[in-house]
């Protein structure tokens, strides 16, 4: 069981670092502070009883996707860019205003379902189960058999598309 | 201050970095920002249904979440393939220069 302070310290660096993420003028440093992010939420993971799912966020998502997108962001030299606080064109400032109406009023209603309705008041922390890679392969392999292999579908099907994407320039080239 | 975590909590956590993920779509023009963002409202989700299942003693939630990050990275391979390619023919990353469709 997580104690109050641990999990407020957590959650501020995580909102921090989604923030420094949001902010940050180079898209390499917005990459590395979701890494930060990443890391805060697999630690919520372990806390949570999901030690598997902790490890599969930090491979995954902290390995093999952000280090994806610190590869595109250098191969497109495409670390230097505008950020938020930087000149804007004239319809942009009322695109910014409405996106910051909507941000706010987005929280309002998380705020008032959280206060006021309060849907989760009785729901108390029950014992904790098996959690292990074997119970949830398990699982996965029983009741979640066929979600399982369109997943295998999907991986396959975004490999062909990125094997076409990746021969585009090479073919049309030939082409013309 | 409460002496212990409910899944109140958690709820929270979860909104906030969803908002500022939504904030991240709506603010940046960078596709790869947008992209990154993208991935923090994923993970937002990902943290709430890991919580409910630790609060609820059930395992779906973790499957869910297994679910989600094999989509999420199917869906990052091939918009950052899709980012390049437009690249290749824009010079450019500015969501505001890929107007082609424009009449």
């Amino acid at each position: 069981m997580i104690h109050p302070i641990t999990f407020i310290i957590l959650a501020a660096v995580a909102v921090a670092a989604a923030l420094g993420m949001l902010l940050s003028r180079n898209a390499i440093y917005s990459a590395l502070y979701l890494v930060l992010n990443f890391m805060t939420v697999a630690v919520f993971y372990l806390v949570l009883n999901a030690p598997f799912i902790a490890m599969v966020q930090i491979t995954v998502y902290a390995g093999a996707i952000v280090v994806l997108f610190l590869f595109v962001i250098m191969l497109l030299g495409a670390e230097r860019l505008r950020g938020v606080g930087d000149a804007v064109r004239g319809g942009e400032r009322f695109h910014r205003a409405a996106a910051l109406i909507l941000a706010i009023v987005l929280i309002g209603v998380f705020a008032y379902l959280l206060i006021v309705g309060n849907p989760t008041d009785a729901l108390v922390q029950m014992p904790p189960i098996d959690t292990s890679p074997q119970a949830l392969g398990r699982l996965l392999f029983s009741s979640y058999l066929f979600p399982f292999e369109v997943t295998g579908v999907l991986l396959l099907a975004a490999i062909a598309g990125v094997v076409i994407f990746g021969q585009a320039r090479k073919r049309g080239n030939r082409d013309a | 201050m409460p002496n212990t975590v409910t899944i109140d909590w958690y709820i929270a956590l979860s909104a906030i970095l969803f908002t500022i993920g939504a904030l991240g779509v709506l603010l940046r023009r960078n596709i790869l920002i947008l992209f990154m963002s993208v991935e923090l409202m994923l993970n937002s989700a990902n943290l709430l249904f890991v919580a409910f299942a630790r609060y609820r003693g059930v395992l779906d939630g973790q499957v869910l979440v297994f679910f989600v990050i094999t989509v999420a990275a199917a869906e990052v391979a091939v918009g950052l393939a899709l980012i390049v390619a437009i690249f290749r023919t824009k010079h450019s990353t500015n969501i505001d220069d890929i107007n082609l469709l424009k009449g």
